[in-house]
């Protein structure tokens, strides 16, 4: 009788490949219920919070005061090219029929602007005056400018786009400015003159289908005006003498109308402050308040800086900073580690499998939280009656993944620094620090020294949120607080991408060097 | 109480990392104050606040000190060791209390080696920014009531920073859950204080902030400017310190350990 004992090779032979690791790791991270709860709490952190923000965002100026537009804001014109423009100035015009030109000499601009502005008389340096032909006088009109400005000499605008340099200097009683635009059909040409015998060419706008009549005159426009490093504008209003107007052309009118257009506009002017006189048969003088350029971004111009976002994901972030670096650190404490690396003697990919896991529940965690965020908070920020300026869906897109990417590289970097510290409170407190602290010291130092902590540290990353769109045309705080970031999107996220990556580098040295 | 005094003395300095987690927080405040007014620059029209500017790196000093006071609770948790010490010691609050008043020492100490260090900083580091005699900015020094206001309200500024961050950790009782809450609450209010527009919200955000009341007390210029005048403020925070020494203590009583 045989007593052998057939052994079956039933059970399958262990692998030690990486996607085991990465099971592992991911079994270690969803068995602890207070992880899993967490990523949930994190989500709903960053929403919960840019609704908070969100509520607490008016608009700062409206037609008749702050709260005219608690529900609805007056409409925002948009130009030729459909971009949303501010088109409020004070319009001294008649009708011309077929082609003419117009003549000027500016004697004088000077202006003022109110409400905490500084005592004395300021002038905003793009405050404008001069020459304009318009398509007709509904905001957001087609048109072509010669103007002399308050701190950039003499340009050529039109279309509210496009800008050319004429002479430069102030314009005094000593150095006229003499102005001309010609219009030939389509084709608007503007020139200037020091002395009103030798003019030069400034630039040439053709507006398309530009009817035979059009509205043609003088303007005065002055915008928010902002002292030098302040955060804040106020409205301001400009004063300019012309004289020595003369028109040539088919005048079927031949008498000025004075017009304050887009005077309920949802733009910080003062309509109140909008008149002319004439003071002799060819000489008036014009005082106007508001811009014809783009449409910029920030709390003055239309209550919403975008940053009910980076408010959200801030507190989100902490919480995904804990947890990945509880992930770690509480291998060492409860003795795991040893068994960890026993089981994987390869340090470095078990390193790099805790890195995957953790950064993709942030990644994800992070997606959900943001883009459920970013739809509360477009309705909150309409139901005030702020203006939000059109975001194209690939912005919006790089908005959501940026944020939750920022999340994702910021959990990362909580977890080398957990290897690196291997005690949790010191990892968390770097981590946070590193990623937070220069926020509020960009707040609470001088605008302009603070942008290199928005350069060089972390929170570089947080330009992935910004939306606002900015020109050189207008003179707006151009600062973190408003929404703009010093770096490019994905170069701030490039250095977040750096300091993970450096942190990563010194975890796994020291993973590697260290008994366990 | 004696005897909770000397047994959580012996605790608090033959702990390695008192010593270091002290002088990190000295070194950083110092640091990031002298990397600010470095940074600064004179403007001819205002009046910039220099005391408060020498002080900005006590944002950067209470992280550190706060996980001082974290991990004078916290560690006993992870260790295990509460169950001894409530052993030894049955009446819980008294413990407590011991922490609390060997905690407010070490940030005393702490608080004057940081806040001298940036007042130093400040004066040294100041006039060669253009914030000279001549356009009207005198050499900071203690002898300026507002100046020693501020200096003094920022070591009872990290004070309580120390205690409502040792109230939030009895009360969660793990070191890393606690610091993220402890700064987030710090870092939250400022955030959001800054972002809305609405000015009612605005102030009122500022003024019941921790970090936002507490840091009033920093202020020598433009007082009438502040949401909170410099004293009430620290008076919010030690409204905060309290409610999160209370918590903890309730909890620490109620719960098993």
């Amino acid at each position: 009788m045989t007593t052998g004992i057939i052994a079956h090779r039933s059970e399958a032979v262990g692998h030690d490949g990486f996607a085991q690791l990465l099971r592992a790791e991911w079994t270690k991270f969803r068995t602890v219920r207070g992880w899993m709860i967490a990523l949930g709490a994190a989500a709903l952190v960053v929403v919960l919070l840019s609704f908070v923000s969100a509520s607490g965002n008016r608009p700062l100026f409206c037609p008749t005061g702050p709260s005219s537009c608690t529900s609805r804001h007056p409409a925002v014109p948009t130009g030729p090219g459909g971009e949303p423009v501010t088109d409020s100035f004070m319009f001294v015009h008649q009708p011309l029929v077929g082609n003419g030109a117009v003549t000027v000499r500016l004697s004088s601009l000077s202006g003022a602007a109110t409400s905490g502005g500084p005592v004395g008389p300021v002038l905003a340096p793009w405050a404008k005056a001069g020459i304009i032909v318009e398509r007709h006088t509904s905001q957001g009109a087609a048109y072509a400018a010669v103007m002399a400005t308050g701190a950039h000499g003499v340009r050529m605008q039109y279309d509210y786009t496009h800008d050319a340099p004429g002479l430069p200097g102030a314009v005094a009683v000593s150095s006229p400015r003499w102005l001309r635009l010609t219009r030939i059909g389509d084709i608007i040409t503007g020139y200037d003159s020091p002395d009103g015998s030798h003019w030069s060419d400034i630039g040439t706008a053709q507006l398309r289908g530009l009817p035979s009549a059009v509205q043609v005159g003088l303007f005065v426009a002055s915008p928010a005006y902002f002292p030098s490093g302040s955060n804040n504008g106020n409205p301001s209003m400009a004063t300019a003498s012309f004289d020595e107007i003369s028109v040539q052309g088919d005048l079927p009118t031949n008498s000025w109308t004075g017009e304050a257009i887009g005077a309920n506009a949802f733009y910080p002017l003062l309509s109140t402050a909008s008149s002319w006189h004439r003071l002799s048969r060819n000489a008036v003088t014009i005082t106007g308040s508001g811009d014809i350029a783009p449409r910029v971004g920030g709390s003055i111009f239309n209550g919403d800086t975008g940053g009910s976002i980076v408010v959200g994901a801030i507190p989100g972030l902490i919480v995904l900073i804990v947890v990945a670096t509880l992930f770690i650190t509480s291998e060492y404490r409860r003795g795991l580690i040893r068994i960890t690396l026993s089981a994987s003697p390869r340090r470095g990919r078990v390193l790099a499998a805790k890195a995957i896991v953790v950064g993709s529940v942030a990644f994800a965690a992070g997606l959900v939280g943001t883009a459920l965020a970013e739809v509360v908070v477009h309705h909150v920020l309409i139901t005030n009656g702020n203006y939000l300026l059109p975001v194209s869906g690939p912005t919006e897109a790089r908005v959501i993944v940026g944020t939750a990417l920022l999340l994702a590289i910021a959990a990362v970097l909580g977890l080398a620094l957990g290897v690196a510290f291997r005690r949790s409170a010191a990892a968390v407190v770097t981590g946070i620090v590193l990623l937070v602290l220069p926020f509020i010291l960009v707040y609470t130092l001088p605008a302009g020294d603070s942008n290199w902590l928005m350069r060089l540290t972390p929170t570089a990353a947080f330009a992935v949120q910004g939306t606002q769109p900015s020109s050189p045309l207008v003179e707006n705080a151009y600062t973190v607080a408003n929404g703009y970031y010093p770096l490019e999107p994905w170069a701030g996220l490039a250095v977040l991408c750096g300091y993970a990556a450096i942190a990563l580098g010194a975890a796994t040295w020291l993973l590697r060097r260290r008994d366990v | 109480m004696r005897e909770a005094l000397h047994a959580e003395w012996a605790k608090l300095r033959t702990l390695a990392s008192t010593s270091w987690l002290l002088l990190s927080t000295a070194f950083l405040t110092v640091g990031v104050s002298a990397a600010a007014v470095a940074a600064s620059s004179y403007q001819p029209f205002g009046y910039q606040d220099t005391p408060k500017l020498s002080l900005t790196g006590i944002d950067a000093g209470q992280a550190v000190l706060s996980i001082l006071a974290v991990l004078v609770m916290s560690n006993e948790y992870s260790t295990g060791m509460i169950r001894t010490t409530f052993t030894a010691m049955p009446r819980r609050l008294v413990v407590l209390a011991a922490k609390a008043t060997l905690l407010t020492g070490a940030a005393v100490a702490g608080g004057i080696v940081a806040v001298g260090g940036c007042l130093l900083a400040g004066r040294l580091i100041l006039p060669s920014k253009g914030f000279t005699v001549a356009h009207g900015y005198p050499l900071l020094s203690l002898a300026h009531g507002a100046t020693l206001r501020a200096a003094g309200g920022s070591v009872l500024y990290l004070v309580l920073i120390s205690l409502f961050s040792l109230g939030v950790t009895t009360a969660i009782r793990d070191s890393a859950t606690a610091i993220g809450v402890v700064l987030g609450l710090l870092y939250l209010f400022p955030l959001l204080a800054q972002v809305v527009t609405d000015p009612a919200w605005h102030r009122h955000l500022e003024q019941i902030g921790p970090m936002t009341a507490g840091l009033a007390i920093q202020a020598t210029t433009e007082l009438h400017n502040l949401p909170i005048s410099p004293w009430a403020g620290l008076g919010v925070l030690a409204l905060w310190a309290g409610a999160a020494l209370a918590t903890g203590g309730i909890l620490l009583r109620l719960r098993d350990a």
